[in-house]
């Protein structure tokens, strides 16, 4: 069972003058102590909404409840809260050590314990002999991590980072992302971090809120959400997807048979299509098998390798199917027969690990875009 | 369209490293030989003459008291500008009335208000039966002839400036820094304090010298208001019309080395110069930021502008009515009297102005190049820049006494070149101050971008440059043309027969019994100026605008 929602947006909107709506009607719940991205393309609304939250935009329209307590009103000092910003914001008039204990000064807390907290934050961020350096001093990491450590030492038990990570060289990125992550759950604290990395979302949070033009199309844990997308762009924006345009024949205990352009057969699942609809069977890279020459079992579509790609760990191919579609396939490359270029090829995959969405009202494209 | 043969053989003649340089060298030629060295050179042609101050203890008291008097209102008038505009600043740039369009430009109505004009509307509001003594007791004047008539006539025309100055930095100013404060539980006003107003320090330094610089040299307005009271620029205009040299050049001397202290001294001690941002005190800084203080605070310093600034700058419309419904426009119109020399006078402000503004364009543009670019070097642009300031800095009547006394060596020069010169210097630092700031906003890559693409030096300036500097272009022309119609001081020192406007204004206010003019002459005439001002730059804008 889940503790009590620490952090709760009910039917939220933000709208910028009449026709722009950055935030459309969001509701969500975020529980005490999770780890909890909202993630989505640029201009999603997601920086909006956790500026809502910080109480540095105010909604348009909802409320917002902090430890179950209405805080729309409520200025951004009074909330409690921790925010860390995209270009980390240190006070460039300030040393490291002035930025860290700028929380603990404005709220007037004791001198010792001011100086104790200021320590241990730096301490944890293994910054604490740069104490008096100033912010144009230091690296890209380092600055990310004072601003943390900054965050952290005000004493809010919720942390807000908006793309925390987004301005650091990828290496350093990686290697932040799991700091962030343990200190947040060393320190028992609730976090809500912003991303339009997937990855990043993935391998740091509990559970993922995913957003495009101002709405949430569907929350989940990192797995749910790559096995289970309730959403076509869901699908798309976690993890990678191939997707087949085709019509259902048939539909019986959950199985879905469609036929796809060009007559090809195939099947997946879902319980909610029906016969005839017009739909887009999505199957992800790593879920085909792929093997020489031409095969005819269950799910098999025939091929030819028009490109791969040595990856390291993977490697890629692109096949071109019968019926000129190009799908991606992605085999470990420690493991199993390669292939060339002009190979013939027969994919196949289970329908279980498929999904089957109905074909958007505004076409396919329009569907998966990001922007 | 391709360009003309003489764009391309510019074009390709820019490629020349000779060429460039010769081009570069000879704007600095411009700069010292015109500009800066004859200002300061002339006075020290006179150097024995000030031996009649020191022999004289009276006259060095009386200079001495000027020069303290001078230094003393520029202090007062920068600092409490800086203290009363700061609020309205931040009120113009973060809030939220409706009516914030409405004062934003009330706000620069001081500023295309010609400071003459502007001197004898507040001499008529403050000082003059029907201004506003009448709510008083008329029989006297509510503020005298003196310093603290000159005080308020110099916080009316420095205070848009530095609000100016102000609103532009807050706006310029990344808000997350004070949200990060306040997401760290500062309330907003020791979020100001401690974070956006340290950060803002170089603004607020550059406002107050603004100001203060501006304090220090107004002398057309300033001899209006101030009565048997002298400050260095009433000293200097005093002595002049006596033809006392000796106290006129040491006054002027004193006057240029005492302000570039000053400027130096703001210069290299305001970085050093901290606003104390480690105490908080959080109780009182959360109560001081409620929202009925806050209100407070605006209304207060709306009523401040609109007392202290507003009303007595556009006091000048009633007479100017008075003026319009009597027999004054009339008399105007077909110039007789008083005004037989007014439209004279006109005419020649304004063909000086647009000689100044076409000469400094042309001849300072290199030298902005050169200081923004660094193209000599980091020391050659900053002795540029700096040396560029100079004539910013300086009471402009100074630097005319002493450019008067430099060129009257050279009997062929005729009068009107002596004001040109004048105006030269004097607008010189507006346009090459606004050009570097605009320049160095362009950053290098395009210009690179731009080589590498084939673009030759001078292709580069005018499809790169120009282009995206064309506002401050702009900005810069119009500040300098106005300057100039506007300059009083420099163009009294210098000129013996010629009348500029200002010069024939100050002329009428200072004795009107003598030239006969009455106080809708005297209105209409500063009237007259402002309008014809106002539509030249809607002209200007105009012509801008259709081009682009």
């Amino acid at each position: 069972m889940h503790a009590l929602p620490d952090v709760k947006v009910v039917d939220v909107s933000k709208k910028f003058g009449t026709k722009i709506v950055a935030v459309d009607n969001v509701s969500l719940e975020v529980y005490d102590k999770e780890y909890f991205s909202l993630l989505g393309p640029s201009g999603c609304g997601k920086t909006t909404l956790l500026r809502m939250i910080a109480g540095l935009i105010e909604p348009s329209e909802g409320e917002i409840f902090i430890e179950n307590k209405p805080v729309s009103k409520l200025p951004p000092e009074d909330r409690g809260i921790g925010f860390v910003f995209q270009t980390y914001a240190l006070f460039p008039h300030m040393d490291v050590w002035d930025n860290v204990t700028y929380g603990p000064r404005v709220k007037a807390w004791e001198k010792s314990k001011s100086e104790s907290v200021g320590r241990e934050m730096l301490e944890m961020v293994h910054l604490y002999e740069r104490k008096t350096a100033l912010p144009h001093e230091l690296s890209g990491g380092m600055m990310q991590r004072v601003a943390l450590s900054r965050a952290l030492a005000a004493g809010g038990r919720l942390l807000l980072l908006d793309e925390p990570l987004g301005a650091l060289d990828a290496k350093i990125r990686l290697e932040l992302r799991y700091e962030v992550r343990r200190l947040v759950k060393d320190l028992e604290l609730t976090a809500i971090h912003v991303t339009h990395d997937q990855g990043e979302a993935m391998a740091i949070s509990d559970r993922i809120a995913v957003m495009k033009k101002g709405k949430i199309l569907q929350i989940g844990t990192p797995q749910e959400l790559y096995t289970n997308p309730k959403h076509i762009f869901v699908a798309n924006f976690i993890g990678e997807n191939n997707f087949l345009e085709g019509y259902v024949t048939k539909t019986s205990g959950g199985k879905v048979q469609i036929e796809l352009r060009g007559g090809l057969a195939a099947s997946g699942s879902d319980t909610f299509i029906k016969e005839g609809e017009r739909v887009v069977l999505a199957v992800r890279p790593e879920t085909f098998t792929i093997e020489k020459g031409q095969k005819k079992r269950a799910n098999s579509l025939f091929g030819v390798v028009e490109r791969v790609r040595y990856e390291g760990t993977n490697i890629r191919y692109e096949v071109r199917l019968e019926n000129e579609d190009m799908v991606v396939v992605v085999r470990p490359s420690l493991m199993g027969e390669w292939f060339s270029t002009g190979d013939r090829v027969t994919l196949s995959f289970p329908s279980e690990k498929s999904y089957v969405f109905p074909y958007p009202s505004r076409g396919l494209q329009e569907e998966l875009a990001v922007e | 369209m391709p360009d003309s043969k003489l764009v391309q053989r510019l074009d390709r003649i820019s490629s020349k490293p000779l060429v460039r340089n010769s081009v570069y060298l000879g704007s600095v030629v411009f700069f010292f030989g015109v500009i800066l060295v004859p200002p300061i050179l002339g006075i020290f042609l006179k150097w024995n003459a000030m031996d009649e101050v020191f022999q004289d203890p009276a006259l060095m008291t009386r200079a001495s008291s000027a020069i303290y008097a001078s230094f003393g209102i520029a202090f007062l008038v920068a600092f409490l500008g800086l203290i009363a505009g700061l609020p309205f600043a931040w009120f113009i740039a973060r809030g939220k009335s409706r009516w914030l369009s409405i004062i934003d430009t009330l706000a620069d109505i001081p500023f295309i208000i010609p400071t003459v004009t502007l001197g004898y509307s507040l001499l008529l509001f403050w000082n003059r039966p029907g201004g506003v003594s009448q709510l008083f007791d008329g029989s006297t004047p509510l503020v005298p002839e003196g310093w603290l008539l000159i005080a308020l006539l110099h916080f009316a025309f420095s205070y848009p400036a530095v609000v100016r100055v102000i609103v532009g930095a807050i706006l310029d100013y990344k808000v997350v820094y004070e949200e990060a404060s306040r997401t760290l539980g500062a309330p907003p006003l020791t979020a100001s304090r401690t974070v956006t107003l340290p950060i803002l320090k170089s603004s607020l330094i550059a406002a107050f010298t603004l100001a203060f610089s501006r304090s220090l040299s107004e002398t057309g307005a300033t001899v209006m208001v101030a009565g048997l009271f002298e400050t260095g620029v009433v000293f200097i205009n005093n002595t002049r019309v006596l033809r006392q040299e000796g106290p006129m050049v040491f006054v002027s001397l004193v006057l240029i080395l005492a302000a570039s202290l000053v400027y130096l001294a703001i210069r290299l001690l305001g970085p050093r110069f901290k606003i104390p941002v480690t105490r908080v005190w959080p109780y009182a800084e959360r109560k001081l930021s409620d929202f009925k203080v806050t209100v407070f605070r605006d209304s207060l310093t709306n009523l401040i502008f609109i007392v202290i600034v507003l009303i007595p700058s556009l006091f000048i419309v009633l007479p100017v009515v008075g003026a319009l419904t009597g027999g004054t426009l009339n008399q105007a119109v077909a110039g007789t009297g008083v005004w037989q020399g007014y439209w004279q006078s006109l005419l020649l402000s304004y063909v000086v102005a647009t000689v100044v503004t076409l000469l400094n364009v042309v001849l300072s543009l290199p030298v902005a190049v050169l200081i923004a670019r660094k193209r000599w070097g980091a020391g050659a642009s900053t002795a540029l820049d700096v040396l560029s300031n100079v004539p910013l800095i300086v009471p402009s009547i100074a630097l005319g006494a002493s450019m008067g006394i430099f060129w009257r060596n050279f009997a062929f020069v005729p009068e009107v070149a002596l004001i040109i010169f004048a105006h030269l210097s004097i607008t010189y630092p507006y346009f090459v101050r606004t050009m570097v700031g605009a320049i160095e906003r362009v950053t290098m890559d395009l210009e690179e971008a731009s080589r590498t693409l084939g673009a030759r030096p001078f292709t580069v300036f005018r499809t790169i440059i120009v282009p995206l500097t064309k506002y401050s272009l702009f900005a810069g022309t119009i500040m300098m043309f106005a300057r100039s119609v506007d300059e009083t001081g420099a163009t009294l020192a210098v000129v013996s027969q010629l009348k500029t406007v200002p010069v024939l204004l100050v002329d009428w206010v200072k004795r009107p019994a003598e030239v006969g003019a009455t106080p809708f002459d005297i209105a209409l005439g500063a009237g007259v100026l402002v309008l014809f001002s106002f539509v030249i730059l809607l002209v200007l804008r105009y012509v801008v605008r259709g081009r682009h």
